[in-house]
């Protein structure tokens, strides 16, 4: 693998459009309007034309200012159909942005002898290009226009040491750091409760279309590096992984950038490795050729998958973990309830040995050989000459236990007349969900009784001290 | 109920109870000839309506009597078809710092990465103002208000983890920042335990006793008579206003819920479909 310049550049470019679009993405992620970044990815055609048109320019600032509007007409159109054409959101979308890029596509047509627009271009973006893009700017010569979208002459005119397209991004995620601190707390308010906001004096639907406009002057940049169609993996996966790994709007938007940079500079790399490690005779043809944006889209993709698995409250793992965690202290629990029933009905001939428990509780025989050893770790029984037996420190979790156990039995009985040979299993369930509070309410409910509906003795509140009568 | 149960009493002031913004001393809410109607269907049909200050006023009615609409138009984000709205004698959108909105639990997305402290911060962006950052001040301000409804606790607390009451509670101290005069509040007893229910009537009639005016969509007829001084019964029209012991009487109740508007609903609808029979 060779990492050139070139590539140096490539990557920048693709870091550059990548945080842009996730700063602004969270926010239409925020308001469940991920699909309004991807019309206005197409409705900034007609925009950007009428720009040319209007200024008879190829300049960047033009070009924004046009696709600014294209997309804040985009959403107040939809809103529009919506309300007057009582159509859901979606369709309403999809009704107005269809209809613009076909208007963008005529007008680009009539207009085709004026305008140097490359159609691959606008679908997959000329990521790619930079490099050569920059070489030109370097050497300044005159250069196919065609190859390089919307701003091929730009880069010759700025003069710089640095590509056109890179320059556009800079400026533009500039803007987007610029708007976002500075309306922070009123897109905040405004995407979480738009009513209060425009209570407040913050017009919901004012901000709304700040960020429109932000979204298509970001889009507009971006999309010539990657493709009107990648943009949107831009825009909405960094925005959800970050979503998922916290609960904090301003970390998420610093972590949607990160996972964005990640997945940009993971892009490139892959694109320069992947046809390398790829054997010819994989496919039958070999690897000629791959695309960044299309690498980088792929790598979000991945992150993504990597962060719903991890991720500390939704992830995959974490929930299985919880669920195993939740069933092995269900064993622990069952266990201790057994022995000190064993205990209270002095059945010394009551064999307790790892595998009588198992088997009494119905236990697998994995949940019972990890939930043993947790409660030996915990000093909650001991093994004599084969036997379990509760330690005092057992002992007094498993009354705690039994004790919720009769208490919601009384309770079920009392006030909600469950019949008596059925209260054993849902207090069997209950009884694992009980906290001390929970308890000192039951009691209070069913007055403290002495004794269950089946006439066992409820073990009294005493925290600390130990019946040993009872043993 | 008597007002010996409040336990901050407004004589710590030193002078009479504050009724409304001192300065303007008009109803805190005036509603005249208020029409409003969704797709030409009409919502609120003529309604005239003065609240009373310093009271706690139930607005009571059947589902879709226009209670919320009611609410929502009073602070313009309902447009209105005619008639107009005044609070303090102005309208709303020169005095929005004197009223407090509690919203319907339902209109937000719970699950917006935010904690409970930020939420109720909110109440205060009016007061902290366009594109200046949340300052210590306020975040005491907001600790104190979660204090008052008892979910100092739960400052730090995802939202979506918080339950149905303990939400209703975040919205409460979140009106309470605000530190209106008047407050609107869209059935704040909906989906709530017994606990919240009584801390909430606490805060109401705290608010009261601070001299505040506060109106309250409320469904449960029940306990009507316990919680309001004043009520609205509302079925697209005023069908009674007034104190609670004279106005909430079956007759009244049965003019709100029972069969005499239905003929009105029927010329709704028949608007609705551009006047055909």
């Amino acid at each position: 693998m060779i990492w050139t310049a070139a590539d140096t550049w490539t990557a920048a470019t693709a870091v550059l459009a990548a945080v842009a679009c996730a700063l602004c993405g969270s926010f239409l992620l925020l308001r469940k309007q991920s699909m309004l970044g991807d019309a206005i990815s197409h409705t900034l055609l007609p925009g950007i034309v009428v720009a040319f048109v209007l200024t008879s320019s190829r300049r960047t600032g033009p070009m924004l200012i046009g696709a600014a509007a294209a997309g804040v007409l985009t959403a107040m159109l939809s809103e529009w159909v919506r309300r007057l054409g009582r159509v859901e959101a979606s369709a309403a979308l999809g009704i107005v942005f269809s209809t613009l890029f076909a208007v963008g596509i005529i007008m680009l047509r009539m207009m085709a002898d004026h305008i140097d627009l490359d159609p691959d271009c606008v679908l997959y973006g000329s990521l790619d290009m930079v490099a050569l893009d920059h070489a030109v700017t370097l050497v300044q010569s005159p250069i196919e226009p065609g190859a390089f979208g919307l701003f091929g002459h730009l880069a010759a005119v700025l003069n710089f040491g640095l590509p056109h397209m890179t320059l556009t991004l800079v400026a533009v995620f500039g803007l987007n750091v610029l708007l976002i601190t500075l309306f922070y707390k009123e897109l905040k308010i405004a995407t979480f409760d738009p009513d209060l906001a425009t209570t407040l004096g913050i017009r919901a639907s004012v901000m709304h279309y700040l960020l429109v406009a932000l979204v298509a002057m970001t889009v507009v940049a971006a999309f010539e590096a990657v493709g009107s169609i990648l943009v949107l993996a831009m825009l909405i996966v960094p925005a959800a992984g970050a979503y998922l790994l916290t609960d904090r709007l301003s970390v998420m938007l610093v972590l949607s950038m990160v996972i964005a940079a990640v997945a940009a500079v993971g892009g490139q790399l892959a694109a320069i490795t992947v046809p390398q490690v790829i054997p010819e005779t994989w496919f039958g043809v070999g690897f000629v050729d791959t695309t960044t944006a299309s690498m980088i889209a792929v790598v979000s993709g991945v992150l993504f998958a990597i962060v719903w698995l991890i991720s500390p409250r939704h992830g995959l793992i974490s929930k299985f973990v919880i669920r195993v965690a939740l069933h092995l202290r269900i064993a622990r629990e069952d266990m201790l309830g057994l022995l000190y029933r064993a205990n209270e009905q002095m059945d010394a001939d009551r064999q307790t040995g790892a595998r009588d428990l198992c088997r009494t509780l119905h236990l697998r025989p994995l949940a019972g050989w990890l939930a043993l050893p947790g409660l030996r770790w915990r000093r909650q029984i001991e093994l004599r000459r084969g036997q379990y037996q509760l330690t005092d420190r057992g002992h007094q979790v498993a009354r705690r236990l039994v004790r919720s156990h009769r208490l919601w039995e009384t309770y079920l009985d009392q006030q909600l007349d469950v019949p008596v040979d059925e209260l054993h299993f849902p207090a069997e369930q209950l009884e694992h969900v009980t906290d001390p509070a929970m308890q000192r309410e039951l009691a209070a409910h069913t007055d403290g009784p002495e004794v269950d509906p089946q006439g066992k003795r409820v073990p009294p509140f005493n925290a600390d001290s130990i019946d040993h009568d009872e043993r | 109920m008597s007002t010996t149960e409040v336990k901050h009493s407004t004589a710590a002031d030193g002078g009479p109870v504050v009724t409304g913004d001192p300065a303007s001393g008009a109803a805190p809410l005036s509603i005249h000839d208020l029409t409003v109607a969704y797709h030409r269907k009409p919502v609120l049909w003529d309604v005239d309506y003065d609240a009373p200050a310093g009271k706690l006023v139930g607005i009571v009615g059947p589902n879709g009597a226009g209670k919320s609409t009611l609410i929502r138009t009073a602070l313009d984000l309902v447009r209105r078809a005619s008639g107009s709205v005044n609070v303090f004698g102005r309208p709303y959108r020169r005095v929005r710092h004197l009223v407090g909105y509690v919203p319907q639990r339902e209109t937000v997305d719970w699950d917006f990465p935010i904690n409970a402290l930020d939420v109720v911060t909110m109440g205060r962006y009016r007061k902290i103002g366009w594109c200046l950052p949340v300052t210590g001040q306020h975040r005491t301000a907001a600790m104190d208000a979660l204090q008052r409804v008892g979910m100092a606790d739960y400052a730090r607390r995802q939202i979506a983890q918080l339950s149905g009451g303990q939400q209703q509670r975040v919205f409460l101290a979140r009106a309470l920042v605000q530190d209106a005069q008047l407050y609107l509040m869209d059935e704040p007893f909906s989906g709530v335990d017994a606990a919240t229910e009584r801390a909430i009537v606490q805060i109401l009639r705290d608010l009261r006793s601070a001299g505040k005016t506060v109106m309250v969509v409320h469904h449960d007829l029940q306990t009507v008579p316990e919680y309001f001084d004043h009520v609205l019964l509302l079925n697209m029209r005023v069908v009674a206003h007034g104190p609670t012991a004279e106005i909430f009487t079956p007759e009244n109740l049965h003019k709100t819920y029972g069969g005499r508007l239905t003929l009105l609903s029927q010329a709704a609808e028949a608007f609705a479909r551009g006047g055909q029979r």
